[in-house]
């Protein structure tokens, strides 16, 4: 396997992983950096009628690397009765479970770690791991809130996945492959009505698809309308209460990770990923690819946020109606009718 | 209006508000001016207290501890018999214990207790809140003149 | 056993969880197999300040619940009988923290009433003016509060932002932003700044604008009618019988408001308002209530600093102020509830025995009814939605 053939290196497979997982790990903490800093630090201030962190670096640019510092240096506790062994390894369930969605999104023409041919499939599955370690971080910490918070947690996360997934399906028989590559592909060989400028990107057709992807990924971040698991006014931290230090740094990375991971996901299915029309070729293409695929995930990632700091949150079974009794249903509803256009037209 | 759902109105509000200036004040950049009357800390004039303990008495946390003693001043007229002073020895507000509530200013028949907005006097250690009449006295300089009143006031006697 | 040999090593976890135990037993709690005591508060960022909830859960819905006051005691009844009037009136500030100039009016009132005194025209409408600027500051905390409960993290930034304006203006008149101190027996201590009046009317309007910005953002919103309405009904039986008052029972449709409905020398007669209530009793009639107080209260404002008389603040008072014996009760309408003074005096300096009726400890009994069959999401919202202020529970 040889990655980069344009600038015809031949690599073995070794050192080709090694530098797919050192851009993988770079990726990782830099976009969840960003994230956090753009949407939780500034645009969660602005419209706040505030000007958030000012000080550390010029308009506080310098604040999350302060932040994670921060946590690096506390101390690390272990509750009393807290079991010790899965108290620990839950942060770690949680955030090699976020790591493991980067490995099939494609950031260009030749940029992706490993396209599978079932990449979305893989995506959907090893992003449910997560619900694992957090019941993990809820039942080992022998407190009650956080007991509450897993639970409402593990039920909040099963029941959105089914829209997440069924959402996807649309997506899936629109272009014929489930490899995300391939998805990329087929927007960008596309055509709208017999006009191929701007290839067709699947919002267009699947727009339910997209508004039901959008919900199940607030659901899944669990952001606020949805997020009963870390209510902050009831349950102080749900399932991270006890939490601190890099511990606790490890789940803030997995929310915001996953946050950059479901973004990107989202632009790839919905938005056309990093094709742009006239996007050069070869190693131009590359380098344009991840930024056309950053622009759009922060579009995506402005959405979420945007809900995330306007709504009050659901309560657990308003929570889970809207997703047995509308998410689904209406995702139904959309495979249906995407299968029979796609078989008519 | 019923057409629009709550929910869109309100991402709307937010998005308002995003493009609108923030209302921070950056301090310690950019410092806000207290309003003329605001309660920040309490100036002494040395030179009018005659030591009648009214402030001690009637502070309702007993934080200002006074100490005075007595002292003959040369007769107001020539033959006159010598008159009594007080002297003021210790004049030290506990700022940790003060509720600025300002009953010693209001109480304080010669006009010696004033109010000033002065509030950067913090301290690391709760007994260095204690201040004597010194710096009590330094304070002074930042006393305002009272605003002017409202229209319809009564005029002041 | 010598007091000075070294006791047996403790096994901390056990000792620890056997003193959990011992702890939820002292509340009259028959130790069940099954039930999860939860322990809300005192430390808990939904009960404003150190209420503690005893509930016991089956699941995610309440059994039984017991509120459980008094980590905020202060002891303010037995400090009046030994202050003098000025200083209680610094005191009582600190009862309703957020509702300031409220806390000091019944109070003075009642002492004027036992010293025969009457203030001037000038004084009752000013009085009124920050009685009700106090309502204003109080009950929009609460209108961004409530959204901060149930999870909308945005509205309570507004809330702040625009009561600013109103502590600002409180500040340039009386010199403290949340405890005035600004009401005396016969009068106020100042009069007003120059320029206060039209300031004040500036402030009103952007009050106003903040409360139309707050219905679209929380008050309409699907979500937040989802999580409150039907949520926590007090019929007004059950509320007049455990003493509710204020927004709390006229959010069940009572129509009852001190201001209207009992003799008081302060201005509100002499302007044109409307009392707000609501037949539902939900915590979204709660929060509907009081947001149209807040409206009615700028506009109760304004008409006040249209209509502001000339004159003296202050009638004449002696300099050492000693009210005659006799007892007297005065209350008010103010922000929280009905918040009233017995005072009883016997011709001193400061009362004999003061006796302060405060409303939020009204409020907070009916939470052992309220909250049985309900989840805990929901009894957030209902503590949220009753709002009561922790110094005003517990004094």
């Amino acid at each position: 396997m040889t990655a980069l053939p344009l600038l015809a290196i031949e690599l073995s497979y070794w050192q080709a992983t090694a530098i797919k997982l050192g851009a993988v790990m770079t990726v990782i903490p830099l976009g969840s950096l960003v994230l956090v800093y753009v949407f939780l630090f500034k645009m969660m201030s602005h419209m706040q009628s505030r000007l958030g962190p000012m000080e550390a670096g010029p308009h506080g640019t310098l604040q999350v690397l302060a932040e994670a510092g921060k946590f690096l240096q506390k101390e690390d506790i272990f509750p009393a009765r807290a079991d010790r062994a899965v108290f620990g390894l839950a942060p770690v369930v949680v955030i090699v479970s976020t790591f493991m969605l980067y490995a099939v999104i494609p950031a260009g023409p030749d940029l992706i770690v490993e396209d599978l041919d079932v990449g979305v499939f893989f995506a959907l599955a090893v992003g449910s791991i997560s619900v694992i370690g957090i019941l993990m971080a809820g039942w080992s910490s022998a407190s009650k809130y956080s007991l509450l918070g897993a639970l409402r947690s593990a039920g909040q996360l099963i029941a959105y996945e089914l829209p997440l997934v069924l959402a996807v399906v649309g997506v899936v028989i629109q272009a014929g492959t489930m490899s995300l590559q391939g998805i990329v592909h087929a927007q960008a060989d596309g055509e709208i009505f017999g006009f191929g400028l701007i290839g067709n990107p699947f919002i267009l057709t699947q727009f339910i698809g997209f508004v039901i992807f959008l919900i199940a990924a607030q659901a899944e971040l669990t952001q606020t309308p949805f997020d009963m698991p870390v209510a902050e006014s009831e349950l102080v931290a749900g399932y991270m209460t006890e939490y601190s230090g890099f511990r606790f740094l490890f789940f803030f990375i997995a929310e915001f990770g996953s946050a950059f991971a479901l973004s990107g996901i989202a632009a790839t299915l919905f938005l056309g990923g990093w094709y742009v029309p006239f996007l050069p070729d070869g190693l131009l293409g590359n380098l344009a690819g991840p930024a056309v695929l950053g622009a759009k995930i922060m579009f995506v990632a402005f959405l979420i946020f945007w809900m995330r700091f306007t709504f009050p949150r659901f309560r657990e079974d308003q929570l889970q109606a809207i997703a047995w009794k509308f998410l689904i249903p209406a995702s139904l509803a959309n495979i249906v009718v995407t299968g029979i256009l796609k078989v008519v037209m | 209006m019923g057409l629009v759902p709550g929910a869109v109105k309100g991402l709307g509000v937010t998005l308002r508000t995003m493009f609108k200036p923030a209302v921070t004040v950056q301090y310690p950049h950019v410092k806000e001016a207290p309003p003329t009357r605001a309660r920040g800390v309490i100036a002494l004039k040395e030179e009018n207290c005659t030591v009648c303990m009214l402030c001690a008495r009637e502070c309702p946390d007993w934080c200002i501890y006074i100490e005075g003693h007595g002292d003959k001043a040369p007769p107001r007229r020539e033959g006159g018999k010598p008159r009594t002073v007080f002297i003021l020895d210790r004049f030290d507000i506990d700022y940790a214990l003060c509720m600025y509530c300002g009953i010693c200013v209001e109480v304080c028949p010669f006009d010696a207790l004033f109010w000033s907005p002065e509030y950067e006097y913090s301290e690391v250690s709760i007994a260095d809140m204690l201040h004597d009449k010194d710096k009590l006295g330094e304070w002074m300089a930042t006393v305002p003149e009272p605003p002017p009143l409202e229209v319809g006031a009564a005029a002041k006697k | 056993m010598s007091l000075t040999s070294n006791p047996a090593p403790v096994d901390w976890q056990k000792a620890s969880y056997v003193a959990a135990q011992a702890a939820d037993a002292r509340v009259n709690v028959e130790l069940e197999t099954e039930g999860m005591i939860l322990n809300i508060g005192p430390q808990h960022p939904a009960t404003h300040g150190t209420l503690r909830v005893v509930v016991r859960l089956d699941g995610e819905e309440v059994v039984w619940a017991e509120p459980i006051c008094g980590y905020m005691h202060r002891g303010y009844e037995k400090l009046t009988e030994v202050r003098t009037y000025p200083q209680v009136t610094t005191l009582i500030n600190r009862i309703d923290w957020l509702g300031s100039f409220a806390n000091e009016v019944p109070f003075i009132l009642g002492a004027e009433q036992l010293m025969g005194i009457e203030a001037p025209p000038r004084a009752q409408w000013i009085r009124t003016i920050f009685f009700e600027m106090a309502r204003i500051a109080n009950l929009t905390l609460f209108l961004g509060d409530m959204g901060v409960q149930l999870g909308a993290l945005t509205p309570v930034f507004y809330a702040f932002r625009d009561r600013e304006y109103v502590l600002n203006l409180i500040e340039s008149a009386t010199g403290g932003r949340f405890h005035p101190n600004y009401d005396r027996i016969g009068g106020l201590k100042d009069d007003l700044p120059r320029g206060w009046i039209d300031e004040c009317q500036g402030a009103m309007r952007k009050v106003r604008s903040f409360c139309d910005e707050l219905e679209d953002l929380l008050m309409g919103n699907e979500i937040f009618q989802a999580r409150t309405r039907g949520i926590g009904v007090i019929p007004a039986a059950i509320g007049l019988d455990y003493g509710m008052s204020g927004a709390n029972i006229r959010a069940s449709g009572i129509d009852w408001d001190l201001r209207r409905d009992s003799e008081s020398p302060l201005a509100w007669k002499e302007v044109d308002w409307k009392v707000w209530t609501h037949p539902d009793g939900d915590s979204f009639a709660r929060y509907w209530v009081r947001l149209q107080e807040v409206r009615e209260a700028t506009s109760i404002v304004d008409q006040l600093l249209e209509g502001l008389p000339a004159g003296p603040i202050m009638s004449k008072v002696p300099k050492i102020i000693k009210v005659p014996a006799g007892e007297v009760w005065c209350h008010t309408e103010n922000p929280l509830g009905e918040m009233g003074y017995y005072i009883v005096s016997q011709g001193g300096l400061g009362p004999f025995r003061c006796k302060i009726r405060s409303a939020s400890f009204n409020n907070v009994s009916i939470l052992s009814w309220l909250l049985k069959g309900v989840y805990v999401p929901d009894v957030i919202t209902i503590l949220a939605s009753l709002y009561f202020i922790l110094g005003d529970i517990d004094r």
